[in-house]
């Protein structure tokens, strides 16, 4: 008998993914562990380890489809039940005789895998959307990834099999939401307008939002000149989710100040050591997610998110700092959690680890979620101040601009100081441009006396 | 191809979008209404003097008028056994030819008129694209360069006929041919037990042929439960001269007047029978030849169906396509809700095709309808279901009808007592399933149907009782499990 292996959960809120590479063929014997496909996420890529053992029969996914947990990865014929006693009845195979009567559309199972064969593939199904890895370490995938160029522009997923009726569909698709990650209210589990509304007012406070976004028709651009098209990768769709959701929803203000940091050096050197022991080294970075994470147990109006729906503040009693981290497909952020409770030895490793997964692509669902203030450097490219936009739902981002040598008159006396470039973009909603304006001059007075860390705010 | 042929960017035109539509079917015409409805400049090309397509010049519309005119017959031949004898039938072909002809002429001329009331532009030709925006229509007179923002291919089926029973003589008949009804021959061959054939065959017979029906699979109807088959097979054994299953037309020929069709199964080794005329049913292809298909980016795959996602959207932005040849099932119905969501799609709406059930029906007496789920399909498809199935002796109305072979069931999903399927089989199936199409799409439960009041005494309640009868509740039929309501 085959064992199915289906996907299993991929962390609280991920509905669905996209299959980009199948890493098993058809005969391999696999065992429990084994990665046996490579999925992106919203938010990461990540490897499927198989939960069966035994030689693979059947492979129900390809490359692009997109999958959600409970779809049939595969098959395998486990080894010692392989010829066991005949099998339950075999159903009847269609006849696919010419003279048959019509057959009904019917699979109202959102996981059928099967399609008849007639049915032409539905562009959402086909291989259209492998991810972009322009500058990718494997160059078969690279090649491979923009040989699609027939396909037609992705379509919304047809959702047959949503237990709605059709006006309640079209709603959900009208103001953006993917109707099978309602839950219905009604009895049985059926999906009535409020449960579709219920959803994207709960969903406007989750990364993947997109409800009451419909974005504008666009030209024909092909009356100026001629066009390509090439498929939004997942991630790339996220990022674009999310900005659109940071801009539209959060008044923002952005501060600049600029703070010398010549003070880094004896912090540097006093921490050197330990660092080093550890398998990390103390960067500019690594204490100014320090400074920062202090910062925000001082400012704790700056480590909140603001509920519209309740007129509340969540003050949250952690502190986790995000990385926005340039990667070969874009934007991601990663977290350096309970960065108030760590020494700067220990902030040092937990970077060096994010910088490698993040080359990987191995980062992890789970490290990329739950920061509470995030940082973006632009500094390694020669930006000085920008405006970054808030990470909703945070409150505020601090973006990180070059460090440029400026003159200085201390005492009647110029001298060249080794000044950063910040810029404090903030959630007007939830602080003043005051207040913001007392978080960043505490932040660089801590930046230019960084002593603080050795008074036993280090801990 | 000349510059101008350029579209405008459509959010910024100051002209109307110009839509072309390639065939006037069902599909067709009402993508091309609905496109003029809502402001777009649309021309509608069919090589048929006004819009109709198969469905109402070959198709759907005269080949029910013909069943209705030969039900006729039938009923008056079963009203012996109410105490009413009527003399026996005089045929006259002429006259049924006629009353088809006029059906068709009406309804078609309608659409002409309803088609220039919208200031549809109609082309009557055959189209052909030469480039992404333009199609060569080639008229009566002339050849006509239409230039077009977007393009819908409607383009529709054609019967199919395999190279075997590919025989030069006008004894051998496509469903076009038969529908013009030249003659009642006295045998008559068909090929293929799907329900083409059985309708037709149901004409044929009621007028007087000896019918025979050559189907190659196991059953007549593939795709359909075999239980709502049942009453129909049974009635059609009686009105049919011999229905072969499991068996192959080899061969044809002409011999004596009439054809020779040499037959094959495990029990027919080659045996040859003589018959008068010879239908060939066995199923439609995709017409996707001879569109110029070539000079766009449309891809059209091995069968010939063009490809298309779920806003109808083809390989070629500017061209979508519809019904029969954007894939099965190829029914008219479903090439219409094609054809809506096309154009709102092409204007910028979320429209996908996204239907729960598509509805079939069978119009051979009984008539067999179904839509969602068929019980074969769940178990193809390893579904845990449950059925439950109100058998139409127990209806009242189907008493007084005097035709009570038939049942109506349910197909449910375990837990949520959602209705995933619906079949019926029955006098009047093909009106029942409107009401049984309804209830899927709306996502309706068992219980909604068991607690919907049902008019007395009517088909229609047997969609209820055998809701009722999900919860051992049928006041007219006993079930042996039972199952408690909640």
């Amino acid at each position: 008998m085959p064992t199915e292996f289906r996907l299993p959960e991929l962390g609280e809120g991920i509905a669905e993914a996209d299959v980009i590479r199948v890493l098993v063929h058809e005969g391999d014997t696999i065992a429990v562990g084994q990665a046996v496909a490579t999925i992106e996420t919203e938010k990461a890529t990540v490897d499927v380890p198989s939960e069966v053992a035994g030689t693979v029969t059947s492979i129900a996914v390809k490359e692009g489809q997109t999958v959600s947990p409970g779809t049939v990865i595969l098959a395998v014929d486990a080894a010692a039940s392989a010829q066991a006693a005949p099998t339950a009845p075999t159903p009847e195979a269609q006849p696919a005789a010419a003279g048959s009567a019509p057959t009904p559309e019917a699979a109202p199972q959102p996981s059928a895998p099967a399609q008849p064969a007639p049915t032409p593939v539905p562009a959402a199904e086909q291989p259209a959307a492998p991810a972009p890895h322009p500058a990718a370490p494997e160059p078969a995938t690279a090649n491979a990834a923009p040989a699609q160029p027939a396909t037609p522009p992705p379509a919304p997923a047809a959702r047959s099999g949503a237990f709605a009726a059709p006006s309640v569909r079209l709603f959900a698709r009208e103001i953006g939401v993917d109707i099978a990650t309602v839950t219905g209210s009604a009895p049985g589990g059926r999906i009535d307008i409020e449960d579709v509304k219920r959803h994207a007012r709960e969903h406007t406070s989750s990364a993947a939002s997109t409800s009451s976004y419909a974005p504008q028709a666009l030209p024909d651009f092909s009356a100026f000149g001629p066009v390509a098209r090439e498929p939004l990768s997942r991630f790339r769709r996220t990022v674009a989710r999310n900005m659109v959701t940071s801009a539209s929803e959060i008044p923002q203000v952005t501060l600049f100040a600029s703070a010398d940091i010549g003070a880094f050096e004896a912090v540097r050197r006093a921490h050197r050591d330990e660092a080093s022991k550890a398998g990390g080294t103390i960067t500019n970075l690594v204490i100014l997610v320090k400074l920062i994470a202090l910062a925000l147990r001082e400012f704790p109006h700056f480590n909140a998110s603001i509920d519209m729906q309740a007129d509340e503040l969540v003050l949250k009693d952690y502190v986790h700092i995000g990385l926005a981290v340039d990667t070969d497909r874009g934007l991601a952020v990663s977290v350096f959690r309970d960065a108030d409770k760590k020494s700067l030895a220990e902030l040092a490793v937990d970077l060096k680890g994010i910088i490698e997964r993040s080359k990987a692509n191995t980062m992890t669902i789970e490290e990329m979620r739950g920061s509470t203030f995030t940082i973006s450097t632009l500094e390694s490219m020669g930006i000085g101040h920008f405006t970054p936009l808030v990470n909703w739902p945070e409150v505020a981002i601090l973006g990180v601009g070059r460090d440029t040598d400026l003159p200085s008159y201390e005492n009647d006396e110029l001298h060249a100081r080794r000044r950063w470039a910040l810029s404090l973009s903030l959630d007007h909603r939830v602080v003043d441009g005051a207040d913001g304006a007392r978080f960043l001059s505490w932040l660089v007075n801590a930046i230019q006396q960084p002593s603080m860390l050795d008074a036993g705010g280090a801990s | 191809m000349t510059t101008e042929a350029t579209p405008p960017p459509p959010s910024q035109a100051q002209q109307p979008l110009r839509l072309a539509v390639l065939g006037a079917g069902p599909g067709g015409y009402a993508a091309a209404f609905h496109a003029a409805d809502l402001g777009m400049n649309v021309t509608l090309i069919d090589d048929a003097p006004q819009p109709g397509g198969v469905c109402l010049y070959r198709g759907c519309i005269p080949s029910k008028a013909l069943l209705h005119a030969t039900h006729t017959i039938e009923e008056a031949r079963a009203a012996s056994a109410w105490g009413i004898t009527f003399a026996d039938p005089q045929i006259d072909l002429d006259g049924l030819r006629g009353w088809k002809q006029r059906v068709v002429d009406r309804l078609t001329r309608g659409l002409g008129a309803l088609g220039r009331q919208r200031k549809i532009r109609y082309l009557q030709g055959r189209g052909q694209f030469t480039d992404p925006h333009t199609l060569h229509v080639r008229t009566a007179d002339e050849l006509t360069s239409v230039t077009f923002d977007y393009a819908i291919v409607a383009t529709g089926s054609l019967p199919a006929m395999p190279q075997a029973l590919r025989l030069d003589s006008p004894l051998v008949m496509d469903s076009t041919a038969a529908l013009e009804l030249e003659d009642v021959p006295e045998t008559l061959l068909i090929v293929g037990g799907g329900y083409i054939g059985l309708e037709l065959g149901s004409v044929y017979a009621t007028l007087g042929s000896r019918v025979t029906v050559v189907e190659m699979t196991t059953g007549l109807l593939p795709g359909a439960d075999r239980d709502l088959v049942e009453p129909l097979e049974k009635r059609l054994r009686g009105q049919f001269h011999e229905i072969l299953l499991n068996t192959r037309v080899a061969a044809l020929e002409e011999h004596a007047g009439g054809i020779r069709a040499t037959l094959a199964s495990t029990e027919l080794d080659n045996v040859q029978r003589d018959f008068s005329k010879v239908l060939v049913a066995v199923g439609r292809v995709p017409n996707s030849r001879n569109l110029g298909l070539e000079h766009t980016g449309v891809q059209v795959t091995s069968r010939g169906f063009v490809t298309v996602d779920h806003m109808l959207r083809t390989a070629e932005p500017s061209i979508y396509a519809i019904g029969d040849i954007a894939g099965e099932p190829m029914l008219a119905h479903k090439a219409t809700h094609e054809g809506r969501v096309a154009v709102e799609a092409m204007l910028g709406q979320p429209s996908i095709f996204d239907p729960t059930g598509i509805p079939a029906v069978v119009f051979t007496d009984p008539e067999i309808a179904w839509c969602g789920l068929t019980e074969s399909q769940a178990r193809e498809r390893g579904i845990e279901i449950e059925i439950t199935k109100f058998p139409w002796a127990a209806s009242g109305r189907t008493i007084t009808m005097g035709r009570n072979d038939g049942v109506t069931k349910l197909i449910v999903e375990p837990g949520t007592q959602r209705i995933l399927g619906i079949g019926i089989a029955g006098t009047g199936a093909g009106e029942l399933i409107g009401e049984a199409v309804v209830a899927l799409e709306m996502g309706t439960r068992v219980q909604d149907l068991h607690l919907t009041i049902h008019a007395h005494p009517t088909l229609s309640e047997t969609l209820m009782e055998a809701a009722s009868l999900y919860y051992n509740q049928s006041p007219h039929y006993i079930a042996r499990t039972s199952r408690a309501a909640e």
